[in-house]
């Protein structure tokens, strides 16, 4: 027990003076703080004077303004927070020749990496924390609403989501450390691996969709429908390996209430595609969680098992310090 | 008086693939014993080592130290021992007291206990004046004084080191050497060390072992070595280059 938490607090103090973790951290503080203040300013404007719809709090936090929404922003940007506490965990101890005087202490080995994955989702939940209350500082000003009680447990629920997402590229950064001897290129497999996951699948789904199952523009309605219905069924099916689609869908339906799906695919005038892809009354905060339990359960397992393979690598290598 | 074995190896062998690194290494080592463990560049020392720390798992053979098997028991094998290994890091961004209470702590020794003891280490390897600069300006004799006193802060009673005098200048070396002399004549502590200098491993050593492509091709005191390997009577004058060249080219 006693290494885990020594380990602990020397990377809790190598994190807070580490220029690589304050940039990224600055950056996405700063720039999740514009996005949202954006959106409340144009909030602000366009609800002077008129009711205020139910759950205004939580649209700071999903609206698309100029750009993208500060949910879509996490999704984007928040694995680098991970993958940045991450990367080198490992080989840097490595190529420090620290590792093998490490081991030869009486810790388990197991608690090396357990400690530095710890240590990250600390400091990812820092980070997380204090951007939303901030945030939550900013809309309480701007367009002068307190979060009611369910909005306040709804952003919980999202809090722990994203901490999870970006723990799960923690885990998987501390894998490609543990994996790769040079920290060069554990950054830049987990930097291939992000792209990939984040943007590659989505347009591979579309690609794989279209070869499999054209949308084609034939007089026969019930063909083209269920033409349609397939290509659709094999875009979810792929954007299931992306774990950014599978965020974005998760926290839109926690902060979302109201939409009835995350996506919606249907061509049709915008006033329609609102009546229908919205529910009249917000779903109830059980409901929502149920919908996203699947995707916390699969984060969980994904990353459960990046530590099994880290356990497996790391457990019984030779540790030589040349 | 007999006195305790502390390391025991049995048929160790450790194959890398078709490469024998260590051949069926058979050795003790009593308490309070210098053992010095001589060899050149390739001979199998420092994976010997590692088997004995449980950092790699021997292929066939058993290890014991203290009566632990390090590759089953290796908390409790980690918790008496203290290794050097041959080319040693720190953290640089760190000064010696700091580095010093990371692994005292993490050897479960309560900071009030250790801060002591650092200051006692600091003295003893000539490092009091700058042990608040940072590692990373230290100078490779520096940081291999400071790599004896991390072995030291756990005051194990046995200890590895991995070519503890490389990189040091003459008069560094024979305060390590003393220092190291030093821990087996008071602390009783045993010392197994890998050198490939051979008069340094002469002038403190018990007994000596050497090791030529992963066989041990000989091991004893330095006068049995000399009686053995150079067939001479008592009194006769050898050097220890003499019976390693002998047993060199005969390998
Ligand atoms: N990971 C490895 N994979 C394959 N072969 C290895 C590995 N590690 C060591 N060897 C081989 O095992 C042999 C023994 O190496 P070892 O490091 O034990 O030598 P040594 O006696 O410590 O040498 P030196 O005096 O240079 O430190 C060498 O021939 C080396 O090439
Ligand atoms: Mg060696």
């Amino acid at each position: 027990m006693h290494g885990i938490l020594t380990i602990y607090r020397k990377e809790m103090e190598d994190h807070f003076s580490s220029m690589r973790f304050l940039l990224i951290a600055a950056l996405v503080v700063m720039i999740g703080v514009i996005i949202a203040s954006m959106v409340g300013m144009s909030m602000q404007e366009e609800l002077w004077g008129v009711a205020k719809p139910t759950f205004v709090f939580l649209m700071l936090f999903t609206s698309t303004g100029k750009l993208f929404s500060f949910i879509q922003f996490i999704g984007l940007l928040g694995p680098m927070i991970g993958i940045i506490l991450g990367f080198d965990a490992i080989n840097r101890e490595r190529s420090g020749r620290t590792l093998s005087k490490l081991v030869s202490q009486p810790i388990y080995r197991d608690a090396i990496i357990n400690a530095k994955f710890l240590a990250g989702v600390t400091m990812i939940a820092i980070v997380m924390v204090s951007l939303v209350l901030i945030i939550s500082g900013l809309g309480i000003r701007l367009i002068g609403v307190v979060p009611g009680a369910e909005e306040i447990w709804r952003l919980v629920i999202y809090l722990v989501i994203s901490i999870l997402y970006i723990s799960f590229w923690l885990g998987a950064a501390i894998l490609f450390s543990v994996v790769f001897r040079s920290t060069a290129t554990s950054a830049l497999a987990s930097l291939a691996v992000w792209i990939g996951l984040s943007f590659f699948v989505g347009l591979g789904g579309g690609f794989l969709a279209d070869a499999i199952s054209p949308i084609k523009q034939t007089a026969d309605m019930a063909e083209a429908t269920s033409a349609f219905v397939k290509n659709a069924e094999i875009q979810r099916a792929a954007s299931l390996f992306s774990p950014m689609t599978l965020y974005g869908d998760a926290t839109s339906t926690i902060l979302d209430p109201l939409r009835k799906t995350p996506r919606s695919f249907v061509l049709m005038g915008p006033l329609e595609r609102f009546s229908l892809s919205r529910f009249q009354n917000p779903l109830p905060l059980g409901q929502s969680v149920v919908i996203v339990a699947p995707f916390l359960i699969s984060l969980i397992a994904i990353t459960l098992v990046c530590f099994g393979i880290c356990y497996a690598v790391f457990m019984r290598q030779e540790i030589r310090s040349t | 008086m007999e006195r305790e074995i502390v390391i025991r190896m049995e048929e160790l062998t450790k194959l890398y693939g078709q490469q024998k690194a260590v051949d069926s290494l058979s050795l003790s080592v009593a308490e309070g014993e210098v053992f010095g463990f001589l060899g050149p560049n390739g001979a199998g020392k420092t994976t010997t080592m590692l088997m004995l720390l449980g950092l790699t798992e021997p292929t066939s053979g058993t290890v014991r130290v203290c009566g632990f098997d390090p590759a089953r028991d290796p908390l409790k094998v980690k918790k008496i021992i203290g290794y050097l290994p041959e080319n040693v890091g720190f953290y640089e961004d760190m000064d010696a007291r700091q580095n010093l209470r990371y692994i005292a702590r993490l050897n479960d020794i309560p900071d009030r206990v250790s801060a002591a003891r650092i200051d006692k280490l600091l003295e003893e390897v000539d490092l009091a004046k700058e042990a608040g600069k940072k590692v990373g300006s230290y100078s490779k004799g520096m940081r291999q004084r400071l790599g004896i006193a991390e072995v030291l802060i756990k005051e194990p009673r046995v200890v590895f080191l991995d070519e503890p005098t490389i990189g040091l200048d003459p008069d560094g070396t024979n305060r390590m050497l003393e220092l190291i002399r030093s821990l087996s004549r008071e602390r009783r502590m045993t010392i197994f060390f890998s050198s490939h200098l051979l008069d340094q491993v002469q002038q403190i050593s018990d007994r000596i072992g050497i090791m030529i492509k992963g066989k041990l091709v000989a091991a004893g005191p330095l006068a049995e070595l000399a009686q053995r390997g150079l067939g001479l009577e008592e009194g006769e004058s050898y050097t220890l280059e003499e019976i390693y060249m002998k047993y060199f080219k005969e390998a």
